[in-house]
């Protein structure tokens, strides 16, 4: 943090000011000039905290991703699959059983094991071919499209939340003061906070577990040089099933949870598939800070552009990408 | 890095590659099947009608074309773009903005032969711009960057109302008539597709042999080395982009001459990665492979629903079918149909004493 204050003072000054920018507009009450120029508070703290929230699951979505290049050089393009599988199988447990919390695990064994199929009987089979694992990854994408449209059809299905999680809470930020004096606080719907801050514990707890145990040493290692680790003895095949299984397991679960806060139909798979690749690419492909905060940025880009400028809300989030590529190609966090 | 490198040896067909040098003038000349296929193109409108003519075997040169501009950037580059149909499709927006068509009010009004050359350039312009963006990386991420910057346009103009006309596109694009021909009748309109395909395939092929190309496949193999030597290497592939970029507005201006119509639907993401389909069945390590795996794309498309419900089994299939063809494709020969062909031609005859011996056009 200081060594990065020390060599680049200016954008140290420029990301200070815009966060004291950021919180002055979460927390204080705007003044009517203010509203009349960009509109109400209310709408503001929405859309923030949907972006934040939408963030949530992109990182969900798109830390798998990170973690299965990073370590096996495989652009897994079949991701956006695992996903919408994921999506369909927490519904189905959910309509029958009617629990919420089985519908996850269930969706995290299965996806996880077909990510394990999918490593053992595809991938391993051309290892160090990254053009050619990708080209299979299209190929089984298109597969697996057409095996959930043929099983799913073309309905649109919404998993059901569960009662204890149904309704707004209020939270402690004024959106506005009435004219008697007394300020109205914001009301935000509760499983999208439960769901938001389930994503940042499992991403703490990938940290930790990346950073603090011995199998995530053993990782961080094949992502360094795989080759090498590969030589000291370590049995790397088990390691690569491991993260395929924990990458694609997660993508599972994200598809439960966007099953949840949005819906599930033919053509989210592409769509998460192309917002994880832009949550890498402007993070830092194999870095899972940088997929957190890649997701944070466009899930908030989205949100506050479709407010503020709805025709071309898309398109901002390519813009950023497209910024970020042309003054930081490796990605905002990555080491290289 | 070794990521680059992997990718590289992918492409990079070493037995192709060995008789490449010595290929100097034109190399199919002395082919009889060359010959042959040429003739039968030449005379296709007497032996095939308006169906075949156009839906089968116009729309295999233009999608080969636009996949031929892939080739060209994967199989000598060595940069796979997944942008090429993105370019093809905003060339093929660019002549329905600045000719004339439907929607009066976004159209310009322009004669077809002032608005083909404008457009053209524009895309060339953008294709180079996307290219310049993308040769910023290398091996899988230009995948992915060239399909981001695919899906940020189709996001693009289903949201642009003001040039692209949102979601519905802009309709009845006027095509050609001049010297007292309507070019877009079936007999004239598969002449101009041929002509155009069979120039941009000569192009391809002959740059492959030119000064330029022999140092991008330079490039390709060892860019560091090419560095060394005084290459530009970064300029280099920029070219190779813009090159690639002409060759698939050209093809763009045949497709909205072809539906007379273009929509977002016509750049999605899937039509982005049905290209790389059609390149890959194909092959990319010769400009012949896409146009092969074109006839093979488009002959699925059309006749795997009447082939399904045939059989037995649901018509709606298809894309299931069109998937699992190219997942054998990609898991057995690792150059597609002329892959599969050379190794043909090889075990039938191992002790082939001219070197040329598995060359299989047609």
């Amino acid at each position: 943090m200081t060594r990065f204050v020390e060599r680049h003072p200016a954008w140290a000054l420029i990301i200070i000011i815009a966060v004291a920018v950021a919180l002055w507009l979460i927390f204080a009450v705007w003044p009517p000039g203010l509203e009349e120029a960009i509109g109400r508070k209310r709408v503001f703290l929405n859309a923030l905290f949907n972006g934040i929230t939408l963030g949530g699951l992109y990182f969900l979505v798109a830390s798998g991703f990170t973690l299965i290049f990073g370590l096996m050089r495989n652009v897994n393009l079949a991701h956006g699959s695992l996903y919408l599988f994921g999506g369909y199988v927490g519904y189905a447990i959910s309509a029958s059983t009617g629990s919420w919390i089985l519908s996850f695990i269930v969706a995290f064994i299965l996806t996880a094991l077909v990510g394990v199929l999918l490593q053992l009987l595809v991938f391993r089979r051309m290892e160090g071919q990254d053009l050619r694992q990708t080209m299979v990854t299209i190929g089984l994408s298109i597969v697996f499209a057409d095996l959930m449209l043929w099983a799913c059809g073309g309905d649109f299905y919404q998993v059901q939340t569960p009662n204890w999680l149904i309704g707004p809470i209020e939270l402690p930020l004024i959106t506005a003061v009435k004219s008697s004096g007394e300020p109205v606080y914001l009301r935000y719907p509760l499983v999208r906070l439960v769901i938001f801050l389930a994503s940042v514990i499992i991403g703490i707890a990938m940290w930790l577990a990346l950073n603090r145990t011995r199998i995530g040493m053993i990782i961080r290692a094949g992502v360094d040089d795989r080759d090498i680790l590969a030589a000291t003895g370590v049995r790397i095949q088990i390691v690569f099933v491991l993260v395929f299984a924990l990458g694609a397991g997660l993508a599972g679960i994200a598809g439960v949870v966007g099953g949840t806060f949005q819906s599930l139909s033919p053509g989210e798979d592409i769509r998460f598939l192309l917002a994880s690749l832009v949550v890498v690419i402007v993070g830092g492909m194999g870095s899972i800070p940088g997929a957190a905060l890649g997701a944070l940025i466009i899930g908030l880009a989205e949100q506050l552009g479709s407010v503020y400028i709805p025709t071309y809300a898309i398109v901002v989030t390519f813009l950023i990408m497209v910024l970020v590529l042309a003054l930081r190609p490796q990605g905002l966090l990555a080491r290289r | 890095m070794s990521v680059t490198h992997d990718a590289r040896v992918q492409i990079h067909n070493p037995a192709a590659a060995a008789q490449r040098p010595a290929a100097r003038s034109w190399p199919d000349a002395n082919n009889p099947a060359v010959w042959i296929v040429a003739a039968i193109l030449l005379i296709m409108p007497l032996i095939a009608n308006g169906f075949f003519l156009i839906e089968i075997f116009a729309t295999t040169l233009i999608l080969g074309t636009i996949a031929l501009s892939l080739m060209f950037l994967a199989g000598y580059g060595g940069m796979v773009s997944l942008m090429q149909l993105t370019i093809a499709g905003f060339c093929a927006y660019m002549v329905a903005v600045f000719g004339v068509s439907g929607n009066a009010n976004i159209s310009l009004g322009w004669p077809w032969w002032l608005a083909v050359p404008m457009a053209l350039t524009l895309a060339t312009i953008f294709g180079t711009l996307g290219g310049a963006l993308a040769v910023r990386t290398e091996g899988i991420y230009t995948i992915m960057i060239t399909l981001a910057i695919g899906a940020a346009f189709y996001y693009f103009t289903n949201q642009n109302w003001a040039i692209f006309n949102g979601h519905t596109g802009i309709n009845n694009v006027s095509t050609p008539h001049f010297w007292g021909v309507d070019w877009r009748r079936d007999i004239p309109f598969y002449y101009v597709v041929l002509a155009v395909a069979a120039i941009c395939y000569f192009a391809v092929d002959y740059i492959s042999r030119a000064p330029f190309g022999l140092a991008l496949q330079g490039v390709r193999d060892n860019p560091r080395r090419m560095a060394a030597l005084g290459f530009n290497v970064n300029a280099h592939r920029v070219a190779a982009y813009a090159v690639a970029s002409f060759i698939a507005g050209l093809a763009g201006v045949l497709q909205v001459w072809n539906y007379r119509q273009i929509s977002p639907g016509s750049v999605s993401v899937g039509a982005c990665i049905d290209i790389l389909i059609i390149a890959v069945v194909g092959g990319i390590t010769r400009p012949i492979g896409p146009y092969i795996g074109a006839l093979v794309f488009v002959l699925l498309r059309t006749f795997a629903l009447d082939f399904l419900v045939r059989i037995g089994l649901d018509g709606n299939r298809f894309r299931l079918l069109i998937g699992l063809g190219f997942l054998a494709i990609v898991f057995w020969s690792s150059d597609g149909v002329i892959g599969l062909w050379q190794r043909w031609r090889q075990s039938q005859r191992p002790q082939s004493d001219h070197p040329g011996g598995g060359r299989g056009h047609g």
